[in-house]
């Protein structure tokens, strides 16, 4: 049951991958972006991660798509993809990723997942909660990543703005 | 139980179609769409790695990151506004004011 959830999230995923490569509007691979968002999103919650599907849904593709779309929307409805790269370019660059892919096999193949498991079994977590537990976390572990992840939040928001201004 | 395996190759998997889509494509809008997805591949990893060894780093380091990449998508974002405000174009190879 899991197995099937696991194999059709799967396949949406890799096939909307492809989508996001292939296609020739921006605009057509922004929205088989979003596919690839959701259908990630979905495989989190096989995982048992449900805070951060949601989050996934809501950050990637509630904003960060959306924003996309704002920008390719502005900048270039009617530039045609035109000459791609020559072929030999393309080869070369199918060539590496699957030479990197066939690296990544043999790892993870032959390999461990190694490393001490830790302690929040998923029926630890399930006492209470995914939201609770992960806030127990973040405010006491991981409480200097917070803070500093908020001011790179600040510096992103007064960069963008300063960036896109059209005079200061 | 799925093997921890299925959903470490699909996250190779899903990195290197964003690979090919960065050296691939043209328009620095999709090239940084598919960095986007590298991204989002990581997360997958991370949080079946946390999944699979009943810890919550995984989770936390994938929060963190994503925390980057909204903040890095706005920032970029705005970098190719103003770039097509001054070169009119946003083909990654017609930017080459730094090629010698």
């Amino acid at each position: 049951m899991e197995l099937a959830f696991f194999v059709i999230l799967a396949v949406i995923a890799v096939i909307a991958a492809a989508g996001v490569v292939l296609s020739k509007k921006a605009a057509t691979s922004a929205l088989f972006l979003l596919l690839n968002f959701c259908t990630l999103a979905g495989l989190y919650i096989l995982l048992n991660a449900q805070f951060i599907a949601v989050a996934q849904v809501i950050i990637y593709a509630g904003a960060v798509v959306v924003l996309f779309l704002f920008v390719v929307m502005l900048l270039s409805p009617g530039q045609e993809e035109g000459q791609d790269r020559k072929p030999y370019a393309k080869i070369f660059a199918v060539f590496l990723a699957v030479l990197m892919l066939v690296e990544a096999g043999y790892v993870v193949f032959t390999g461990v997942l190694g490393g001490t498991p830790g302690q929040y079994t998923p029926e630890k977590i399930a006492e209470v909660g995914n939201v609770q537990a992960i806030g127990q976390v973040l405010f006491t572990d991981f409480l200097l990543p917070f803070e500093l992840a908020s001011i790179l939040l600040l510096v992103g928001i007064v960069g963008a703005v300063v960036l896109a201004k059209r005079e200061l | 139980m799925i093997p921890s395996s299925y959903y470490l190759i699909l996250s190779a998997v899903l990195f290197a179609i964003g690979v090919i889509g960065v050296l691939v494509r043209r328009n620095a809008i999709v090239i940084f769409m598919c960095i986007e997805m590298m991204l989002s591949a990581v997360n997958l990893t991370l949080i079946a790695a946390s999944h699979y060894l009943n810890s919550l780093d995984g989770v936390m380091m994938v929060f963190f990151v994503m925390t980057v990449a909204a903040a890095e998508a706005a920032v970029g974002l705005a970098i190719f506004v103003l770039l097509f405000r001054g070169r009119k174009t946003i083909k990654a190879d017609e930017i080459n004011l730094l090629k010698w």
